[in-house]
C-alpha cells in the first residue's frame, strides 16, 4: 500500500460522516456489569477455586527427611541452586546474560543470601542447650575449608543410599564426616519442630512478609517440584499457565511458556533472559502495530472486516441497488 | 476569581487576568473541546455498529469493576481471611472468575480491534493504550497470583523469580517478598491499569468508533446518508464504550 493511499485510507476513517442511531451507553454499561456479576457468581458457585495448602519447612522434613538433610548439605557447601545462584542473592555467579549484557549482575545484589550462613549454621546457633551441637559447630567452622569440602562431598555421597529410622532420623553408612551427622541431625530435629520456619524468616525486626529465605531453601530441595509435578505445573508441562488441580491459570501466558518448551530456549543456561528478551520485543511490537508495515496491513489482507461490518456493508449494497 | 453579572473579574477595580485565561480556564476549555458532553456520554452510535464483537470492550470494562470490588472486599478483611471463612472463600472465588473473565474478553476485543485496523484515522494512541493495558495487566495479575499464601503461590514465585532476576527485574520486584508483592497488587498496578483503561476509554470517546474499511466498489459516505435511524448534530464517530 503506497503512502498517499495509506493517507487517504486514514483521512477517510477519522470521522465517520454517516448515518446514527439511537444509543444508551449507560444502559449498555449496566446490563454488561450484570451479565459478568453473573457469570462470575454462576461459576464461583460450579467449580469455586483452588486453595491447595503451602509446604512448610516442618512437614518437608518430616515428610522427606533425607532430601530436607541432602538439601541442607548442598547449602552448607554452597552447591545448592540458591548458593551457587548470583546476582540478586549472592555472588557466586554472574547470573544470566546476552552476549555482552548482564542485566543481573550490572543491578547487583539486592537480596543478599548467603546459603550456608542462613539455612545452616545461623539457625543451628539459634539452638541452645545443646554442648555437643556447640562442639559440632566450633569443628565444622574451625576446619579448613578443603576439609569441609571432603566432609560435604562424602556425606552428600552417603545420602544417595541413605534411609529414614522410624522416629524420622536420617541413617547413613558410616564414613569421614566430620562433625556432619551432628549439626545435620540437629538441623532436621529443628526442622520437625517447627523451629526453623520461624528461625529463617527472623529478621532485624519483629515484623515479618518476606519469604525469599524459606522460599529458597525449598525450592532448593525436592518438595515443591514434586507437589507441582502432580499438579501440572512443572515448566515443561506448560506450567507456567496452569492451575493447582483442573482450574483455568494464567493462560494468557501461553506464549511466554511456549518459547521454554522448543529450541534454542530448552536447553539454553540463559533461556530465562532469553525468553523474556524475546517477549519484550514481541510485547513492544504488539503496541506499536500501527507503525510496523506488514502487521498493520493484514487486517486488510485478511478481510475478516467484511464478516464484523457485513451488516453494515448489506445495507450499503440494497442502496446502491436501490440508487 | 470568577466573574460575576458578566462583569470581567477584578480585584479593587484592577483586572486578575491582563495576559488572557487562566491554567483553570485554559484547562477547562481544552477538556470541554476534546470531550464535550454528548461525546463523553453519547446517546447515539454510527450505523455499522452492528456486530457482538462491539459488546467485548464493554464486557472487559465491567470484569475490571467486578475485580476491583471484590478485591476491594478481600483487602479490607486482610490477605489470610479467605482461606478460613465460606465468605472469604466466595469472594475469592468471584475475584479469580472475574480476572479470567476480564482476560477472555479482553483478548476477543483485542482481536476484534485488531481485524477492524483500529489504529485508522488518528486512533494509534486509542490502540496503544488499549494494548498497554493488557501489557500491564498481565504483572498485576501474576502479583495476585503470588500473594495468594498457598501452594499456587509457593510454586509460582519460585518459578518466576528466574526470569525477573535474569533481566535484573528482581532486584526491585522480588516475587517471594509477600509485603511487596501484596502492595504491588492491591495498590500500586491497580492504579496503573485504572488509569490506562480511563485513558483509553477517553481516547475512544474522543476519537470514535473506527468506521468500516472502504470497499473498492462503493466509497465510503461523504455526506450524511438518509436513513431510517436517527442523525444527531456534530456527533463524530462514537457509540459503545468499546
Amino acid at each position: 500500500m503506497s503512502r498517499e493511499s495509506r493517507r487517504r485510507e486514514d483521512e477517510a476513517a477519522r470521522e465517520w460522516k454517516g448515518a446514527y442511531r439511537p444509543y444508551d451507553i449507560l444502559k449498555e454499561a449496566s446490563i454488561a456489569l450484570g451479565v459478568v456479576l453473573a457469570l462470575a457468581v454462576v461459576l464461583t458457585l460450579l467449580f469455586s477455586s483452588p486453595d491447595l495448602k503451602p509446604s512448610t519447612v516442618q512437614s518437608w522434613s518430616r515428610g522427606d527427611p533425607v532430601d530436607f538433610v541432602t538439601t541442607a548439605t548442598t547449602e552448607l557447601d554452597g552447591s545448592s541452586g540458591t548458593g551457587s545462584y548470583g546476582p540478586p542473592y549472592n555472588h557466586a555467579s554472574d547470573g544470566q546474560h546476552i552476549a555482552f549484557i548482564y542485566l543481573a549482575k550490572w543491578l547487583g545484589v539486592s537480596h543478599p543470601i548467603n546459603s550456608a550462613q542462613d539455612f545452616v549454621l545461623a539457625p543451628l546457633r539459634s539452638i541452645s542447650g545443646q554442648p555437643a551441637l556447640a562442639s559440632a559447630l566450633s569443628a565444622y567452622q574451625a576446619a579448613p575449608a578443603n576439609t569441609q569440602t571432603t566432609w560435604t562431598s562424602a556425606y552428600e555421597k552417603a545420602l544417595g543410599n541413605a534411609t529414614t529410622n522410624p522416629n524420622g532420623s536420617v541413617k547413613v553408612k558410616p564414613g569421614n564426616y566430620g562433625p556432619l551427622p551432628a549439626m545435620m541431625g540437629s538441623l532436621l530435629t529443628f526442622a520437625q519442630s517447627g523451629g526453623l520456619d520461624g528461625a529463617l524468616l527472623t529478621s532485624k525486626q519483629f515484623y515479618q512478609t518476606d519469604y525469599t529465605k524459606p522460599l529458597l531453601f525449598m525450592a532448593d530441595g525436592g518438595v515443591l517440584a514434586t507437589r507441582a509435578q502432580q499438579q501440572h505445573l512443572l515448566g515443561t508441562q506448560w506450567g507456567m499457565m496452569n492451575e493447582t488441580g483442573s482450574y483455568p491459570g494464567q493462560v494468557w501466558l501461553w506464549l511466554y511458556t511456549f518459547w521454554y518448551q522448543i529450541k534454542p530456549f530448552s536447553t539454553s543456561a540463559n533461556a530465562d533472559i532469553l525468553v523474556m528478551a524475546v517477549m519484550g520485543v514481541l510485547s513492544l511490537a504488539f503496541i506499536l502495530i500501527p507503525f510496523i508495515p506488514g502487521a498493520r496491513d493484514l487486517p486488510r489482507r485478511i478481510p475478516i472486516y467484511k464478516l464484523i461490518w457485513r451488516d453494515h456493508y448489506r445495507t450499503q449494497q440494497s442502496r446502491g441497488r436501490l440508487a | 476569581m470568577s466573574s460575576v453579572n458578566g462583569e470581567p473579574p477584578s480585584v479593587n477595580g484592577e483586572p486578575t487576568s491582563v495576559n488572557g485565561k487562566s491554567w483553570t480556564e485554559k484547562a477547562r476549555d481544552r477538556a470541554v473541546g476534546a470531550l464535550p458532553p454528548e461525546k463523553l456520554l453519547p446517546d447515539s452510535q454510527p450505523s455499522y455498529m452492528s456486530s457482538w464483537i462491539y459488546v467485548f470492550g464493554v464486557l472487559t470494562l465491567t470484569s475490571l469493576i467486578v475485580i476491583i470490588a471484590s478485591g476491594s472486599i478481600l483487602a479490607l478483611k486482610g490477605p489470610g481471611w479467605w482461606h478460613f471463612t465460606g465468605i472469604g472463600h466466595f469472594f475469592n472465588s468471584i475475584h479469580l472468575w472475574s480476572v479470567e473473565l476480564f482476560f477472555f474478553f479482553m483478548v476477543i476485543h483485542l482481536w476484534g480491534k485488531y481485524w477492524m485496523a483500529a489504529w485508522r484515522g488518528g486512533r494509534a494512541r486509542v490502540w496503544m493504550t488499549g494494548a498497554v493495558a493488557f501489557v500491564v495487566a498481565v504483572p498485576c495479575a501474576l502479583t495476585g497470583y503470588v500473594s495468594q499464601q498457598n501452594f499456587d503461590a509457593q510454586w509460582i514465585s519460585t518459578q518466576a523469580k528466574d526470569g525477573l532476576n535474569a533481566a535484573g527485574v528482581g532486584s526491585f520486584f522480588n516475587v517471594t517478598n509477600f509485603g511487596q508483592m501484596y502492595s504491588y497488587h492491591v495498590y500500586l498496578l491497580p492504579l496503573a491499569v485504572v488509569a490506562i483503561v480511563i485513558a483509553h476509554v477517553l481516547l475512544v470517546r474522543r476519537h470514535g468508533i473506527v468506521p468500516p474499511f472502504q470497499l473498492s466498489d462503493r466509497a465510503q459516505p461523504t455526506a450524511r446518508e438518509p436513513e431510517s435511524v436517527r442523525e444527531p448534530d456534530s456527533v463524530p464517530a462514537g457509540g459503545r464504550a468499546s
